[in-house]
């Protein structure tokens, strides 16, 4: 019985050793593991400048100018905003309004992406509900009605780049679905 | 015909939803026939073992 | 739980769930597949790509509930030397690894046309590869030695250390900014219509049920493996393992 009690406490102890050491590596490579960062991080010069990077944030709204393939476009986590410029296909869900991420560098004060990633949240809905929703006042950028206190604004990023949802009410992210 | 049709276009994103759908009971049917099989081989080889060596009462 | 140890009434138990497991996963595919694919709308954003998340999303589940299992009986093994537990984690794993490998690929196939990627470097994709491989260690690892025994050990000290990733993996979305979107369980509900969210739970009980029927089969097959071995081993002990 304490041979089988001991065994127990062992393995728990050892549980919580592998478990402690795991997070305190992954603390220490917080930085690598963030996919990508946010505008106030790069206007804040917390990155290198020259050195390929993900930033992400939200669309602005009214900033996408498309010529051909050339497309330009801001990037805004609503504290700050960076100018990205791109050449080639966009991901069927880069909208106005909604998440993005691009992969490029930083030179003279604008991000020459070489790819763009499209971010969705979490909100699903059929269309006439997302109609309905803008219909009756109830909408929200980023899809659902919000819950009160989370309304307005990125959503509190657990650090603070973070979380591209939910900015306060510009239109745009009603647009139709993709092959609808 | 056309809402057949409309079906299998998948809003244009035919290729992706058929080849995860596809997969996933490929690899849903495979895994259960798999593990049947290996239970029928197993249950003719115990089946087997058992009728060379009657059991005794022995332990 | 020490009931639970011994294989007669353990495999008791399972045989009389598994035809209710058999025939719910049944019954919920055969009304949650129309319900996936036709009847349920498609989503305001995502058009009909959306249908990919009733097939990821179960599987991606299923990755993670079989590794709670795997784990518990890993740990169990260690514990108690139930040798249940480790026939139990035998049979379960080469299954989570399939809906782990499952997940990825829905989730790939998922991504290139929403996101523009099949495959991205984030917490939460890199988590669920984690765990593939360490399904796979898991696997590989069981039978790596030649006395079982010591297989059963080795793996199931893996199987306990992996558990680890498990919560890594569900607040990956939380912890780090990623791509792949947060969790659609909020505190005050889901962020999902319902005519979204029944294919899903529909997808989710099927998926769920298959895996329990899939599991209790290759139990079956993990204990007549067991009882074989020990057939070979010595004749004496055949008469207790024939004793069903």
């Amino acid at each position: 019985m304490t041979r089988k009690r001991r065994r127990m406490y062992f393995l728990l102890l050892g549980l919580a050793g592998v478990g402690a050491g795991v997070a305190l590596a992954l603390s220490a490579f917080q930085d690598s593991i963030v996919f990508f960062r946010s505008p106030t991080e790069v206007v804040e010069g917390k990155v290198a400048t020259g050195q390929r990077l993900q930033i992400g944030g939200l669309v602005e709204a009214g900033s996408v100018v498309k010529d051909g393939q050339n497309v330009s476009f801001a990037v805004t986590d609503m504290a700050h905003t960076v100018k990205v410029k791109y050449t080639g296909l966009l991901p069927d869900l880069f909208r106005e309004g909604q998440g993005v991420v691009a992969e490029g560098k930083m030179e003279h004060g604008v991000f020459m992406a070489s790819t763009i990633l499209a971010k969705h949240d979490e909100n699903y809905m059929p269309k006439e509900v997302a109609d309905a929703l803008k219909k009756s006042g109830h909408w929200q950028e980023g899809g659902v009605p919000a819950p009160p206190g989370q309304e307005g604004g990125v959503q509190a990023p657990p650090h603070q780049d973070g979380g591209v949802q939910a900015p306060p009410g510009q239109e745009g992210a009603g647009q139709s679905a993709p092959g609808k | 015909m056309d809402s057949l049709t409309t079906f299998f276009e998948m809003g244009g994103y035919a290729a992706f939803v058929w080849s995860g759908y596809g997969l996933t009971a490929v690899a849903m049917i495979g895994l259960l026939v798999g593990s049947l099989r290996t239970l029928r081989a197993r249950e003719k080889e115990f089946a087997a073992v058992r009728r060379n060596r009657p059991t005794g009462d022995a332990q | 739980m020490h009931r639970f140890a011994n294989p007669t009434a353990f495999m008791r138990i399972a045989n009389a769930i598994f035809p209710w497991a058999a025939g719910l996963a049944t019954v919920l595919f055969v009304i949650g597949l129309p319900v996936a694919l036709v009847t349920s709308p498609p989503d305001y954003q995502q058009g009909d790509s959306v249908r990919l998340f009733y097939v990821h999303v179960p599987s991606a589940w299923i990755s993670m509930l079989v590794y709670g299992s795997l784990a518990l009986s890993s740990a169990a093994f260690l514990i108690w030397r139930h040798p249940m537990a480790s026939v139990s984690a035998r049979a379960i794993a080469p299954v989570g690894a399939i809906f782990t490998a499952l997940a990825l690929v829905t989730g790939a196939l998922w991504g290139r046309p929403m996101w523009g990627a099949y495959w991205v470097w984030d917490a939460r994709l890199t988590s669920e590869l984690l765990l593939l491989f360490i399904y796979l260690g898991y696997i590989a690892i069981a039978d790596a030695f030649e006395d079982p025994e010591r297989g059963d050990k080795a793996a199931a000290v893996l199987g306990v250390v992996g558990s680890v990733n498990l919560p890594i993996i569900h607040f990956s979305v939380e912890w780090w900014n990623t791509l792949h979107q947060p969790s659609i369980i909020k505190m005050d509900g889901f962020t999902v219509d319902g005519s979204i969210l029944l294919p899903l739970f529909l997808m989710l009980g099927a998926f769920t049920c298959y895996a329990v029927a899939i599991w209790i089969l290759r139990l079956r097959s993990e204990l007549l493996a067991v009882k074989l071995r020990n057939a070979r081993m010595s004749e004496v002990n055949l008469a207790s393992a024939a004793a069903e």
